[in-house]
């Protein structure tokens, strides 16, 4: 299997080995190792929220940089549409629409115009005969991985229709093959502008397959300065916005749901209670629901790490914004979802929990690893480096740490050797437990408890 | 031939919010043994019912799942009132829940006939006034 690419990175120099990624990572993808976090690439699903905790800024999204501006010769945007929730007294998205332009962009196409498309024809698939319901909504990337990676008996529910980044993709680059025949195909870049950074690892790992129309990921927060000096310096906008409500919409939590047109619907955002909503799910606990929009950012893609607002500011400031916009202007006419917005194949299960790809190593392995859980202390304190005693447990099973990194152990056995030595002082119990440390350096190994 | 694997969980008889928990745990753990998604799914659904059900009506209990070679064993036991009448038990739709239960979605008589239908085999022990274990197991290829 190709190995999977991810968006989220380490400056080692500023992690302190703290445990406060660990914890909340939704996958138990990190470790702290030597002194510093570290993540299984097999378990990450670029949820960001590694990012978005990191008391010291160590972890990164990485994406596209502004440099990159200057790879193709026709240049393409595509803003998000979480990027117009960013701005503070903005009257309308035709500054930022503007100010794109002025940036040096060759063309604008807005991802709430095709959003409008992919509302519309979800609303197609839905009355489709025999298809699987409840519908999950295939937009955020996190929650595909999500499902490939732990549901994956709910892969088939993954709606089928590419997401609102690769339809803008495909439609502005038809646009701009059209618009400049003068242009050959490989000079025209489509520059996605993110909300995330899952979206960077969409791109990277080619989700869409031959149907990825996307060259480069940039992140709105890069932008985010650079709009604002040249948006400062507009009078009149030339170029004016083209999305409607329901484009905008898409940016926050329920959007997506409620152009749908169908009460049947679940709207969640969150990392934990989308799990939540997907365990329950698998369960057959509600059954009665036709389609399920799940963001993994709070608020939703507004909630993004790489965005610069509040997420329920944007949220209130899109409000606003989308008031006086007619609803839908970019709906297609179309009576049939054109099969080039089909995505090639469904996403396939990929078992990165698995404990060994044989059954009985694995059966062998999980009777270990429930036996040495049973004898940790269930504190679940993180300074072992694993995020949890039973994630511990299977680490020390598969040969990635060794028991005495339980510092409550340890701790324990300290007390003991002080009860045994009551005549020694604590001076001594270190200066003891140093040379000895040092003896089994070199070699007179003793067995450790 | 491998030797089974055993998980054991108390389920807290106090705490609605946390039932479904072990069913939960379950599915992650038969996740890294490598079993079969729809495999799962069954055994996740049937535990999660006879989990809600020893919450609903016997305060609590204990389940043990066993995973062989060729199955997956799950074996509720409670030291509640037990059931009267199992055929009637069985019956869909059938609930003896009080409505502040029904209120929260739960006893709408689907328990016992779902935990059956997404099991192989499905034995009831149950004596009134002494509890009730429940047997069920899943084939596994």
């Amino acid at each position: 299997m190709q190995e999977y690419k991810h968006s989220v990175s380490l400056d080692v120099k500023k992690c302190k080995g703290c445990t406060t990624c660990l914890k909340r990572c939704p996958t138990e993808a990190i470790r702290i190792r030597d002194g510093h976090a570290v993540i299984n690439s097999k378990r990450c699903i670029d949820c960001g929220e590694c990012i978005k905790v990191c008391p010291h800024k160590a972890k990164r999204a990485t994406h596209d940089g502004l440099e990159t501006l200057s790879d193709f010769k026709v240049k393409v945007a595509l803003p998000a549409p979480a990027l117009y929730g960013q701005f503070d007294n903005m009257e309308s998205i035709d500054y930022i629409i503007e100010g794109l332009y002025r940036l040096g962009f060759d063309y604008v196409f807005e991802v709430a115009g095709a959003a409008e498309m992919v509302s519309a024809y979800t609303r197609i698939y839905l009355g489709k005969p025999g298809v699987r319901k409840p519908v999950i909504s295939s937009a955020c990337p996190v929650i595909t991985r999500m499902i490939n990676i732990n549901f994956p008996y709910l892969s088939d529910n993954i709606m089928p229709i590419l997401p609102p980044i690769e339809v803008a993709a495909a439609v502005a680059r038809d646009r701009m093959t059209e618009m400049r025949p003068d242009v050959s195909p490989e000079d025209i870049g489509i520059y996605f502008i993110s909300p995330c950074t899952a979206k960077v690892s969409y791109v990277k790992n080619g989700f869409a397959g031959s149907k990825n129309n996307v060259d480069r990921v940039l992140s709105m927060r890069d932008l985010y300065f650079r709009l604002i000096d040249v948006m400062d310096g507009i009078e009149v906008p030339e170029h004016a916005a083209s999305s409607g409500m329901i484009g905008i919409g898409w940016a926050s939590t329920g959007g997506e749901s409620s152009a749908v047109f169908n009460d049947k619907y679940l709207a969640a955002d969150g990392i934990e209670n989308c799990i939540k909503v997907l365990e329950q799910i698998e369960n057959d606990d509600f059954t009665d629901l036709d389609f399920i929009e799940l963001n993994a950012c709070n608020g939703g893609c507004v909630g993004g790490a790489m965005t610069v607002a509040n997420p329920y500011i944007a949220q209130a400031r899109l409000q606003t914004l989308k008031r006086y916009l007619p609803v839908s202007p970019n709906r297609p006419r179309e009576v049939d979802v054109p099969d080039r917005f089909f995505v090639d194949e469904n996403v396939k299960f990929d078992p990165g929990m698995l404990l060994s790809d044989d059954r009985n190593e694995a059966m062998r392995m999980m009777s270990e690893i429930e036996s040495i859980a049973s004898e940790l202390p269930g504190l679940d304190c993180g300074s072992c480096g694993a995020p949890t005693c039973m994630a511990f447990a299977e680490d020390i099973v598969k040969n990635e740490t060794n028991a005495d990194e339980c510092t409550v152990i340890m701790r324990e056995m300290f007390h003991d050797y002080l009860e045994r030595h009551k005549d020694t002082t604590l001076a001594d119990a270190f200066r003891d437990y140093r040379s000895r440390s040092a003896k089994e350096k070199d070699g007179s190994q003793e067995p450790h408890a | 031939m491998a030797e089974n694997v055993v998980f054991h969980f108390d389920v807290d008889g106090e705490d609605f919010s946390s039932a479904g928990g072990a069913s939960v745990t379950v599915k992650k753990k038969l996740r890294q043994l490598g079993i079969a998604p729809e495999y799962i799914r069954r055994v996740a659904i049937a535990m999660y019912e006879g989990e809600i059900n020893m919450v609903i009506h016997a305060n609590g209990g204990s389940a043990d799942v066993i995973v062989s070679d060729d199955e997956i064993k799950i074996v509720l036991t409670d030291t509640g009132p037990g059931i009267p009448d199992v055929s009637l038990a069985m019956q869909e739709g059938y609930s003896t829940a009080r409505d502040n239960i029904r209120s929260l979605g739960f006893g709408a008589g689907m328990g016992l006939p779902n935990m059956k239908k997404y099991t192989d085999t499905m034995e009831i022990d149950t004596e009134l006034g002494r509890g009730t274990t429940i047997t069920m197991t899943v084939k596994i290829a």
